[in-house]
This record gives structure tokens, C-alpha cells and sequence, in this order.
């Protein structure tokens, strides 16, 4: 009955292997309609209580959203940030960790608030893979998608 | 670029509360389109006030960027656990609180 992550999803993940999501995709029904993330009630299992050293990436990642919600800046609010990962469906929602939501959410705000464009991000992300490929470091194929 | 997002309005602002610690409320039943922070398992169901935390912008708006005004008044509303599943099979003295907006909450009938 459980399925498990896609291996691209764990390709994705930098260094915490720990952080692999061991989560089923269950679809959401009910009067009125459920959101994605709305699953109080549902059965998933046990929850995964392991702990795991957080990634440079998803220290970064907090920090991004600190500061782009913060007075001097809001560029957004947290209920935007929210907003957005609500949105993502069942399969991404389920099969992503807790930084991953937040990632590809502050990107994606980023872009809707037109702090940058999507072709600005594409590349400069661009440029980040390139430059990790010359130091012959392990680049991840994986995109996350808009 | 900055939004419209803005502090917090002045709490007593706007305004009275509609409801008061030791009201009956029900939460509307009805379909949400967009953000939301009611809960699917309290939608239609009865409760009581247990606090007034005060007014807040409204999330609901706030995730679109707009200023979330109107600013609405959250409460704290316990239910008993036996309203909120039906099937549930602990003590029938046990419940739950969650925190509400005043435009999700009916007076009970």
C-alpha cells in the first residue's frame, strides 16, 4: 500500500540522509474538500520522530524566510509561504521534507512578488551548478519544478 | 517592492468581539477556497469559547498579499473529542482547542 519516495527525491537531498521522508501519498476526501496539507484525522502511520542535523541549505533556507517576512522587507508573510506549499498536491506535500516546502516556496514568492524573474533565478541557479561542477563537486540532476 | 503586509492592528481596534468566553459556536460547514486555518475536522461542528486571544489580520488574505483587513478576532474553542470524531474511543471527558476566527464561527442553534 505504501509507496515509497521516487529515488529523485532523495537524489535532491544534500547530505541528510537521515531527512529521507518515509511518508505514503494518500488522497484527501471529505465534505467540503480537504486541502493538501489539511490531514488531521487521516491515517499516515507512525509519525518519524528521528532527529537530523540540519543542512547548511536548510539553515540558509530559514534565514531566507526570516528575512524576506521581516518589517524592514515583507516581501511576503508566512500565510503567503503557507499559501503556496498548500498548493503544491498530494504527492509533493506528502514527499518532501519540511526546507524543501520552504525552498521551492520562498522561490517561487520571489518571483510572484517580482523581487527577480524566473529566467533570473534559472540563471543564476544556472551559474551555481557550473561552478560546482568546475570543483568537481556531486551536482544533483534533479530540478524542483515551478 | 513591499507588500501590504503590516503590523498588527491595535488590539480593542475595530470591532467588539461577537462572542464571549462560555459561548456556544458552531464553525461554518462551508468550502474553502484558498488559504485557511480552520481545521477540516471542526467544520460544522459545536464548541465553546475558552478565550479571546484577540484581533489579527486575516490570514486568509494575508496569503494573497493583501492587508488583511477587515481584521477578524481569534478565539480559542474547545470541542469534545466525541463531537469531533465520531468514532473516537477515549474518555468522554476529553477534548481539543483550536484557535478560530471570528468569521468561521456562528452562534450555536
Amino acid at each position: 500500500m505504501a509507496k515509497r519516495a521516487p529515488a529523485t527525491a532523495a537524489k535532491t537531498r544534500q547530505g541528510v540522509a537521515s531527512g529521507v521522508p518515509k511518508r505514503q501519498t494518500k488522497p484527501r476526501k471529505g465534505a467540503g474538500g480537504r486541502a493538501t496539507h489539511d490531514v488531521g484525522g487521516l491515517s499516515f502511520g507512525a509519525i518519524d520522530r528521528s532527529e537530523h542535523d540540519l543542512a547548511l541549505w536548510e539553515k540558509r533556507t530559514d534565514a531566507m524566510q526570516r528575512l524576506l517576512t521581516s518589517p524592514g522587507n515583507r516581501a511576503f508573510s508566512v500565510d503567503g509561504l503557507r499559501r503556496v506549499i498548500e498548493d503544491y498536491g498530494e504527492q509533493v506535500y506528502d514527499r518532501t521534507t519540511y526546507y524543501e516546502k520552504w525552498i521551492r516556496a520562498l522561490r517561487n514568492l520571489v518571483v510572484e512578488q517580482e523581487l527577480l524573474t524566473r529566467a533570473e533565478v534559472e540563471t543564476r541557479m544556472g551559474e551555481v551548478r557550473e561552478r560546482h561542477a568546475k570543483r568537481g563537486r556531486r551536482i544533483s540532476k534533479a530540478k524542483i519544478p515551478w | 517592492m513591499v507588500s501590504n503586509v503590516g503590523r498588527l492592528p491595535r488590539q480593542g481596534a475595530g470591532k467588539a468581539p461577537r462572542f464571549a468566553a462560555g459561548d456556544w459556536v458552531q464553525v461554518a460547514a462551508r468550502p474553502v477556497l484558498g488559504h485557511c486555518r480552520t481545521p477540516w475536522y471542526v467544520r460544522g461542528k459545536a464548541g465553546r469559547i475558552i478565550a479571546v486571544h484577540g484581533r489579527f489580520r486575516d490570514p486568509e488574505r494575508l496569503a494573497y498579499h493583501r492587508p488583511g483587513l477587515p481584521a477578524q478576532v481569534l478565539y480559542k474553542v474547545r470541542f469534545r473529542q466525541r463531537e469531533v470524531w465520531p468514532t473516537y474511543r477515549g474518555f468522554d471527558g476529553d477534548h481539543i482547542e483550536v484557535d478560530i476566527y471570528e468569521h468561521w464561527l456562528e452562534p450555536a442553534s
